[in-house]
């Protein structure tokens, strides 16, 4: 039987059970909304303004910087894999590849990115 | 006897051949009897998951010296059935600002990213779900439906404080990937394997902690930062963001929400036991001649479930000594120290299983340990200095202690 048809198995019982919870949450629960119970909590006050808003820019350059290194180490598992058979040249070629994306790491340090200003 | 040594393959056998008999194709009978054994996996995992509500209470009230639910049955047992019953009667208040599908959406599939992770749990040789030979990646990638899932929590509710705890989460959860994918190389390097069935046997006779005890500790860091508890839950920061990125939820959305989490770390101490400590193995004491009753499923099972439990154990343990860590300091901590120190140690490994790959396996375990001892003593000796010359710079030069004490 295919793997991935198992996993995909996974995936839909994955989802039928919250779903299910939460359906049966739905049916039991009592109902009676109004528009004080409905408003958006904040300790009590009126909430000012809407919050979809612009947002502070650090937490759009970490997610970058992660974007890179987590391509890059994803190249790093087939070379784990087969390191053992591989032999010193491409044990050597690996560190070469994990050397220039420390040279990344050092320079987006350098450059004050990783500082929360 | 053969029902002691593979369960799961008799009561397939036994599931298919009655569904034949009906006759039904048997390619249809076998997706047929691998749905009800996934089903029956994740309602166990249910179950587990309440007592866990019940295990996490008791712990933390006997960590704040207080006694925990007591009340209901023998040591308060029955208290979360009672919790789960409150939040199935309780009213669901939707905000009307909030985006409704994503809203919805956002619970469950906070719950999902978590079960899908037991597709890869060896809980015995033969009682896996999938024995995928990409497994650590898989586990990078369900860790990302969770990441997705409280970006939706936050964004979706229309609320400052869920948009800025889930911006922290996510922050701290996509910073703290980069050490535990790193970390995930190691035994894929020492066992060369990604499958979880291969890397547990590859444990024998030396498991991984003893070969890379630094990437076991980088690991757990890592893990406990992405479950997003303390020290590592700005996220949800209670004192100032409420409840951070589920302030929003009530009723069972919020119940998917804390169960999730709960079963997230029960699930890592339960990754961590797998990839460090052997899995279900027993540090191979079961391949003992005198201790041969020891390899069989069940006891497998068992030791799978107490080596999460501890891990589980550990992390609780973690989350109620440690204080909450400011989010500049906790990125910082990551990317500053824990990624260089991560692909330092990826590096060092590499080398030495180049080297001694060819010796028997306790000179190549011994050597090793014995670099993961080196760099773990150049890294607390460089912070030791580091730290020194910090506060040499607030405090002025450190004093001889005679003369500080006054003599």
């Amino acid at each position: 039987m295919n793997q991935w048809l198992l996993v995909a198995f996974f995936f839909i019982v994955g989802l039928i059970i919250p779903v299910g919870a939460i359906g049966v949450a739905a049916i039991l629960g009592p109902k009676k909304p109004n528009p004080v119970k409905q408003e958006t909590y904040e300790c009590g006050l009126e909430t000012v303004g809407d919050s979809w808003v612009q947002f502070k820019a650090q937490y759009y350059i970490f997610a970058l910087v992660f974007l890179i290194f987590d391509v890059e180490t994803v190249f790093l598992f087939p070379w784990a894999v087969r390191l053992g058979q591989l032999g010193l040249f491409a044990v050597i070629e690996g560190i070469v590849f994990i050397a220039i994306l420390i040279a990344g790491l050092v320079y987006t340090w350098r450059k004050g990115m990783l500082e929360w200003a | 006897m053969d029902f002691l040594k593979d369960p799961l393959k008799l009561a397939a056998d036994w599931l298919i051949g009655l569904m034949t008999g009906w006759g039904m194709p048997e390619g249809v009978a076998t997706g047929v009897a691998a749905f009800l054994g996934i089903f029956v996996l994740i309602a166990i995992l249910m179950v587990i998951d309440i007592f866990l509500v019940w295990l996490e209470r008791k712990v933390v009230a006997r960590f704040q010296d207080r006694i925990g639910p007591n009340r209901l049955g023998p040591f308060g047992l029955i208290q979360p059935f009672a919790d789960i019953i409150k939040l199935l009667i309780k009213e669901d208040i939707t905000p009307a600002n909030a985006d409704k599908v994503v809203y919805n959406l956002a619970p469950m599939l906070s719950m999902m990213s978590v079960l899908i992770l037991w597709a890869i749990i060896p809980l015995a040789p033969n009682i896996l779900g999938v024995d995928l030979n990409v497994a650590a990646l898989y586990i990078v990638a369900t860790g990302a439906i969770g990441t997705l899932s409280i970006i939706m929590a936050g964004w979706s509710s229309n609320n400052k404080f869920a948009l800025l705890g889930a911006f922290r989460q996510v922050a701290v959860m996509v910073s703290f990937e980069i050490p535990m994918v790193a970390s995930l190389l190691i035994p894929t390097i020492l066992s060369g394997s990604m499958g979880m069935n291969a890397i547990t046997r590859a444990q024998y006779p030396l498991p991984f902690f003893i070969l890379s005890p630094l990437a076991a500790l980088i690991f757990l860091i890592a893990a406990i930062a992405e479950l997003g508890r303390a020290p590592f839950d700005m996220g949800e920061a209670e004192s100032e963001l409420i409840s951070g990125y589920n302030v929003e939820y009530s009723g069972m959305k919020f119940g998917m929400f804390y169960a999730g989490e709960l079963l997230h770390a029960f699930t890592f101490g339960g990754f961590w036991g797998i990839l460090f400590f052997g899995g279900y193995g027993l540090f191979g004491l079961e391949k003992l001649p005198a201790l041969a009753f020891l390899d069989n499923v069940y006891i497998n099972m068992l030791t799978l479930i107490v080596k999460a439990v501890i891990g589980y154990w550990i992390i609780m343990w973690v989350k109620y000594t440690m204080m909450r860590i400011r989010i500049d300091h906790m990125l910082a901590f990551n990317w500053k120290f824990l990624t260089p120190l991560s692909f330092a140690l990826l590096i060092v490994t590499a080398l030495v299983h180049a080297l001694a790959k060819d010796a028997s396996p306790w000179v190549y375990g011994l050597s090793m340990f014995l670099s993961n001892l080196v760099l773990g003593w150049i890294v607390v000796e460089f912070l030791r200095r580091y730290s020194r010359a910090e506060r040499e710079k607030v405090e002025g030069p450190a004093k001889p202690a005679m003369e500080a004490a006054g003599h």
